[in-house]
């Protein structure tokens, strides 16, 4: 036995809920689902923020975010006698992290690491720095306690899990022995690093050095010197939004698509929110194909249109024998689709699901918003 | 070997395709390899981001580093894939440059490589780069040993970057092999023998990161080949009624009327089945917005319709085709 539909609206409504995360593989419409989540839930009476990643320029313009500006903005148009309120804010990680440099050092520090290149090639373009960011804005948001929801949209990585793992690997990486090593010459310098670390390191450095030229060594050398005064070090603050994320005001929201990838994708997921216990509220699945007629199988509209087509025929005829194509073809869509969604919930059989009817354009309005946010309740 | 270049592109033999993600850009990719093999030539699939998405779609056991042939195409041509890996780039490059294979594997099991590549993101770039330059450029007894040479490069967000390696590594050696590797590399990518391929669907996003992307590569001197339109979807209806149906005035008694001639009941059928066919006319009429947009950029461009997937080899096979009618030579 499966489990009942996901419910948007209870899991919106209680005020227990205190944090939504949409994740999923990208492309499936993760975006478009929290903006509609959030503005559903603002019309509803909820104070809400939605954090967004890359919105499409046509949604963010519906919501308001022509300015980047990295804070949140409250959305016009969003209100109810309940009093509910839309704040929608556009992540920009590389701000967002020279936000952190400077609210934790002196101004001179913070100029010296924001020019580092070692730090501007790291804030901007190291592999896991947006989802390390989207993980501290939500810490941020949740810090500064305006709201009593908040909807995060997830990072576009090939894997839905990069948004769990990557900020801790991140700052694995920035805490980790091997950067400490190479650093420690410029702070303690002389042999005794040189006995403690052996000859493998110190051949390992001597062949960076030759590859990437000592500037670069020098420059993360001076990185890791300043954070180390800056503040209690990436993995404790990467851990500590961790186990936020595991608290029962959090729930995890697993998009996808009725595609094989996008399936797979939400079914690793849900394993390791299982396995981490963290709180999955349930899957979406989106751009969904259903048929207005499924009384009439594939096969037999096929049939039907071949004796049309067979026919000498006027004007109707051709259209109908199209509009019989056009069913055999979406009955074909849907029948797979079907099957591929079957075998995720005989998988997961405990995980509540929303099938979600896939839209005919792009969400250009707050009205085509609320379309979608009725369509997440199961009201299609 | 027939070396024969396609019109739209004269001269170029490294096709760089990028395209945001989930557009597949990995499947045309591998169907612009077959097209580049038809009639006896031979052709280089590549791939940089360690997904191994070439193996499944051509529906063969994880690509080993070392070219393996993966198709035959019409004519007696063939399509070899690689999917190349940044260690073992680096492992090449250390044991080329300064005869270290073996301390390259005692730096593989510290960890290393992969923190090299973390401190230095342009280092790991220029290794794939050089690996792709050197499949393009290599020859063998005189003669070029691929005609043509595909890369599935990263995708449209990170193309330029991963692109531009010497302004990325500008910050890196100023002197030594790896200044020498991308001064190399960029000299090849700015060259007429390099075309880099945009797909897209006809969708919003994709189309604004194809324009956002051929900006950037224009900007960089890179060339820009052709925009390949991906799962583009064809009205089933005549002209006419495609755009009755736009315009909400598809008649359900003439739908009603056919269905009776096929001996269905048209009763409740009718009307459901001319909201299904005007949903079809909306979902193929959003289309043109986009593809007015493409063609705004007056490039050449392929479009390949939308398949029933998962795709397979028979798919590509049919795409390659498509690719050869619509002129890539």
């Amino acid at each position: 036995m499966s489990a009942d539909p996901l419910d948007v609206d209870v899991l919106l409504a209680d005020p227990t809920t205190q944090i939504v995360v949409c994740c999923g593989a990208g492309g499936v419409g993760k975006t478009t689902t929290s903006a509609a989540l959030a503005l559903r839930a603002a019309d509803a009476g909820r104070t809400v923020v939605v954090l967004t990643i890359d919105p499409a320029r046509r949604l963010a313009q519906a919501l308001g975010l022509t300015t980047l500006d990295n804070v949140p903005r409250l959305v016009n148009g969003v209100g109810s006698a309940g009093g509910g309120r839309l704040w929608a804010m556009q992540l920009d990680m590389k701000r967002t992290f020279d936000e952190i440099v400077e609210a934790h050092s002196t101004p001179q520090r913070s100029r010296q690491i924001l020019a580092n290149p070692f730090y501007q090639s790291l804030s901007s373009s190291f592999a896991g720095t947006q989802e390390y960011m989207a993980m501290e804005k939500l810490g941020q948001l949740r810090t500064l306690g305006d709201w009593d929801l908040i909807v995060v949209d997830t990072p576009p990585s090939r894997s839905a899990l990069d948004f769990l793992d990557a900020p801790q690997r991140m700052a694995r990486f920035l805490d980790g022995r091997m950067l400490r090593l190479l650093a420690a010459p410029a702070r303690a310098g002389g042999r005794a690093y040189l006995k403690v670390v052996g000859v493998g390191f110190t051949m390992f450095a001597r062949l960076l050095t030759k590859i990437l030229g000592a500037q670069v060594l020098t420059d993360v050398s001076a990185f890791v010197g300043a954070l180390d005064t800056m503040f209690g070090g990436f993995r404790q603050r990467a851990e500590a939004t961790y186990e936020m994320l595991r608290r029962p005001g959090t729930a995890f929201v697993v998009v996808a698509a009725p595609q094989p990838d996008a399936l797979r994708e939400a079914s690793y997921f849900v394993d390791r929110l299982n396995a981490d216990s963290m709180p999955l509220a349930g899957v979406i699945v989106n751009r969904v194909h259903r048929s207005a007629a499924p009384e009439l199988s594939g096969p037999r509209a096929e049939a039907a249109a071949e004796v049309l087509e067979g026919q000498n025929s006027p004007d109707s005829q051709a259209l109908t024998s199209a509009v019989l194509r056009i069913h055999a073809e979406l009955m074909f869509v849907s029948r797979r689709e079907q099957r591929l969604t079957a075998r995720f919930t005989k998988a997961h059989p405990e995980v509540r699901l929303r099938e979600v009817p896939s839209l005919a354009g792009d969400v250009h309005d707050l009205a085509a918003l609320r379309v979608v946010g009725a369509a997440l309740a199961g009201q299609s | 070997m027939p070396d024969t270049p396609a019109p739209d592109w004269p001269g170029a033999r490294l096709h760089i395709v990028t395209g945001k993600g989930g557009t597949g850009k990995t499947t045309v990719a591998a169907a612009l390899a077959i097209t580049l093999a038809y009639g006896g030539r031979r052709t280089l699939l590549l791939e940089v981001e360690g997904r191994q998405g070439i193996a499944q779609l051509f529906d063969c056991p994880p690509l080993p580093y070392r070219e393996t042939r993966v198709a035959t195409a019409p004519g007696g041509g063939e399509v070899q894939a690689l999917a190349v890996d940044d260690e073992a780039a680096l492992l090449d490059y250390l044991d080329m440059f300064y005869n270290l294979r073996r301390a390259g594997r005692a730096l593989r099991k510290m960890g290393a490589i992969d923190f090299a590549t973390a401190i230095a993101p342009g280092l790991r770039d220029v290794l794939l780069t050089g690996k792709v330059k050197e499949a393009t450029t290599r020859t063998a007894g005189g003669k070029r040993v691929y005609d043509a040479v595909v890369l599935d490069a990263p995708p449209t967000g990170r193309i330029t970057k991963f692109l531009n390696v010497t302004a990325e590594v500008s910050g890196l050696a100023k002197v030594g092999p790896i200044k020498t590797q991308s001064d190399g590399v960029m000299a090849v990518l700015r060259s007429s023998q390099t075309a880099v391929h945009i797909v897209t669907l006809l969708e919003e996003m994709p189309v604004q990161e194809t324009i956002d992307a051929i900006t950037e590569l224009t900007a960089t001197g890179i060339p820009v080949g052709a925009v390949f339109v991906n799962a583009a979807r064809a009205s089933l209806l005549s002209p006419a009624d495609q755009n009755r149906a736009m315009a909400g005035r598809l008649g359900v008694s003439r739908v009603a009327t056919g269905l009776k001639l096929a001996g269905l009941d048209a009763k409740v059928l009718a009307k459901r089945l001319t909201a299904e066919a005007v949903e079809h006319a909306q979902r193929v009429g959003v289309q043109d917005e986009s593809r007015e947009r493409i063609g705004e950029l007056e490039l050449p461009t392929y479009e390949l319709p939308l398949l029933p997937g998962p795709i397979d080899l028979a798919d590509l096979f049919e795409l390659a085709d498509i690719l050869r009618k619509g002129g890539v030579a």
